[in-house]
């Protein structure tokens, strides 16, 4: 259920590449290389990993949701019900080429322990996240002095399954805090548009709705 | 207890041991069965049933194991009871494990008394019951004269390994013994090792065979004696494992069986102790005391961290073969934490794992029930497995 909920926050349920997947699932999965062992935590209906698997890479799940994973299952995929917070510290070091979280970390109990056992476990890091920095969420935040409420944000305060929104600016801050190395930044539009690169960090943080980070370990 | 009724004849019970309703093959006596034991137990016999066809590239066999009172006659009627094959909801045309697809193998487990070696069965040296004359054996000893039965059969690799509970173990230990000969396992409702709860309760069952006076010192069929009352009650404490609170509830409540008040007696007033004692009285019908001793030992034995230095995980180091590994909510005999330090175990190995929990209020059993959920992802694991091995689409 969560990650079914999770997603239907994304303003790319609406944004689709020429294929029929979700942009930002596409700027995740341009991210990892092929053949790669992929461990993609809190998968949800498995849309990313199907996508992966075109493209030979061995791609692994945990999801949290028993229908979730269930679903994954069903359509052959190798998906374990499991929870970011509390099972992976039983994945050893180095499994993964890459491990993702893919619309997840905001809702992690602990995204820092998530983020530090991604970077464990995996050689590389993928997060993507809606900005809470962008700009329709600052004003409503600021002249409507309420939590964001969109169509991509339907849920009131008291039940959303989202407990740790960030912005692109609080992401960095914590992947300084973990030592994590920031390879490559995408930051998308309301439209599912790839914001250029070259603009600077506030300027992604006022307009990116999404963020996609590559990470690897401080050396 | 009341009469546990009129049992088959012995000659009849060694009959089904010795020459069973069943393809069965007989190895020669210079082909033994290595046991953990340390013995070499020779001549081995294994009786098996078959369903569906082998494919020409011999790529399409799944073996079914079955649990500790199960058998061969998974998707046929029963030869003794008559009653419909244990795993007919999950196996057969069009079903999960669909038979028009695959070439499905079920053998009955060394040990047993459908006709493979065990207890039961006739001791060559003396033309009697081996009794309990007959080795202490393993789930790897079980797994090893499988795989004796498929060299007979020519079948070199299993595109599958399926089973619940026993055969749940049976399943991983394949995976651990031969990865190579098994390019999926799907272990239902099962552990990596017999936990102390469940050594516990299959211990008590033991006692209440063995505290039986026709038990004999399991001399039973030499002595002419039968211990139905000890192996009925044996059964009716491990049935109550397999089911759960909620379901006994459902299905019973406080219900009293065709009366209005109680009778201040100790008859069978309550519908959950009528239905008990028919599952007791039916059970000795078709299975045998000394083999009941025997099959619950070698559950008790299993252990794959310690055969394997300590971690379960070492038993699959490197594994080829992908898992989907199923747990039940309800089931307490072997809870959803035991299918977790499966899929830890296997996680720490590096294999391709799934691993899902199906929500049901009928306890251990649920992995013999009519579970739509259960279906589907076993369809859908063998249905991405198959594509992996190359199987034709159906």
């Amino acid at each position: 259920m969560l990650s079914r909920l999770k997603h239907d926050l994304t303003m790319a349920e609406v944004a689709r590449g020429p294929g029929g997947s979700r942009i930002d699932l596409l700027v995740v999965a341009d991210m990892v290389e092929p053949g790669a062992r992929v461990l993609d935590v809190g998968c949800g209906d498995g849309e990313l990993l199907r996508l992966l698997e075109t493209r030979g890479v061995d791609g692994r799940g945990i999801e949290l949701s028993r229908e979730g994973v269930n679903e994954c299952v069903a359509k052959g995929l190798a998906v374990v019900q499991g929870d970011a917070d509390t099972d992976l510290e039983d994945y050893p070091d180095d499994a993964f080429d890459f491990v993702i979280l893919s619309q997840t970390l905001q809702a992690t109990r602990r995204p820092r322990v998530v983020l530090e056992h991604m970077l464990r476990i995996g050689r590389h890091g993928i997060v993507s996240f809606p900005n809470f920095g962008h700009w329709r969420i600052r004003l409503q935040i600021a002249f409507g002095g309420h939590m964001p409420h969109t169509d991509n944000l339907p849920y009131a305060w008291w039940e959303t399954p989202n407990i740790h929104f960030c912005s692109i600016k609080d992401f960095r801050q914590l992947c300084r805090a973990v030592g994590a190395k920031m390879e490559k930044a995408v930051a998308l539009n309301a439209w599912g548009g790839r914001i250029r690169l070259k603009l600077p960090w506030w300027f992604w943080n006022l307009f990116g709705e999404q963020a996609v980070f590559l990470l690897s370990r401080q050396d | 207890m009341a009469d546990v009724g009129a049992a088959l004849d012995l000659a009849d019970r060694t009959r089904e041991a010795d020459d069973p309703h069943s393809p069965v093959v007989r190895f020669a006596a210079n082909a033994p069965l290595r046991l953990d034991a340390g013995v070499d137990f020779a001549p081995l016999q294994i009786a098996y049933q078959t369903y569906g066809a082998l494919n020409a590239a011999r790529s399409n066999a799944v073996l079914v194991c079955h649990a500790l009172t199960g058998d061969q006659h998974a998707v046929n009627d029963h030869p003794v009871t008559g009653k419909p094959g244990w795993w007919e909801t999950l196996v057969g045309p069009g079903r999960p494990i669909d038979t028009e697809r695959y070439f499905v193998i079920c053998p009955n487990v060394v040990g047993g008394c459908m006709g493979s070696s065990g207890p039961a069965s006739t001791n060559p040296a003396t033309g009697m019951p081996w009794g309990l004359e007959f080795p202490v054996i393993t789930v790897r000893d079980m797994v090893r004269a499988q795989a004796m039965l498929l060299d007979y059969l020519g079948i070199e690799t299993l595109f599958a390994v399926a089973g619940g509970s026993m055969g749940g173990m049976q399943v991983l230990q394949w995976a651990a013994s031969y990865p190579h000969r098994v390019f999926a396992a799907l272990p239902i409702a099962a552990a990596t090792r017999h936990s102390a709860q469940n050594i516990a309760f299959h211990e008590v069952g033991r006692q209440a065979v063995m505290a039986d006076p026709e038990w004999r010192g399991g001399r039973y069929f030499a002595e002419g004696t039968n211990p139905r009352r000890g192996l009925a009650v044996a059964r009716m404490g491990a049935h109550i494992t397999y089911l759960s609170d909620a379901a006994l509830h459902r299905k019973f409540g406080r219900r009293f069986q065709d009366r209005d008040n109680p009778t201040f007696s100790f008859d069978a007033d309550f519908q959950v102790e009528s239905y008990l004692r028919y599952q007791g009285i039916t059970f000795v019908e078709r299975f045998d005391a000394n083999s009941y001793l025997y099959l619950t030992r070698a559950m008790d034995y299993f252990d794959l961290a310690g055969d394997y230095d300590g971690a379960a995980a070492n038993a699959f180091r490197g594994t080829p073969t992908r898992f989907c590994v199923i747990s039940f909510t309800s089931d307490w005999l072997f809870p959803t934490s035991e299918s977790r330090a499966i899929v830890h175990a296997l996680n720490a190995s590096g294999a391709r794992v799934s691993f899902a929990e199906i929500t049901t209020d009928k306890g251990h059993d649920a992995f013999l029930l009519d579970e739509p959920e259960l279906f589907a992802i076993v369809r859908g694991f063998l249905e991405g497995a198959a594509k992996a091995r190359g199987l034709p689409a159906r």
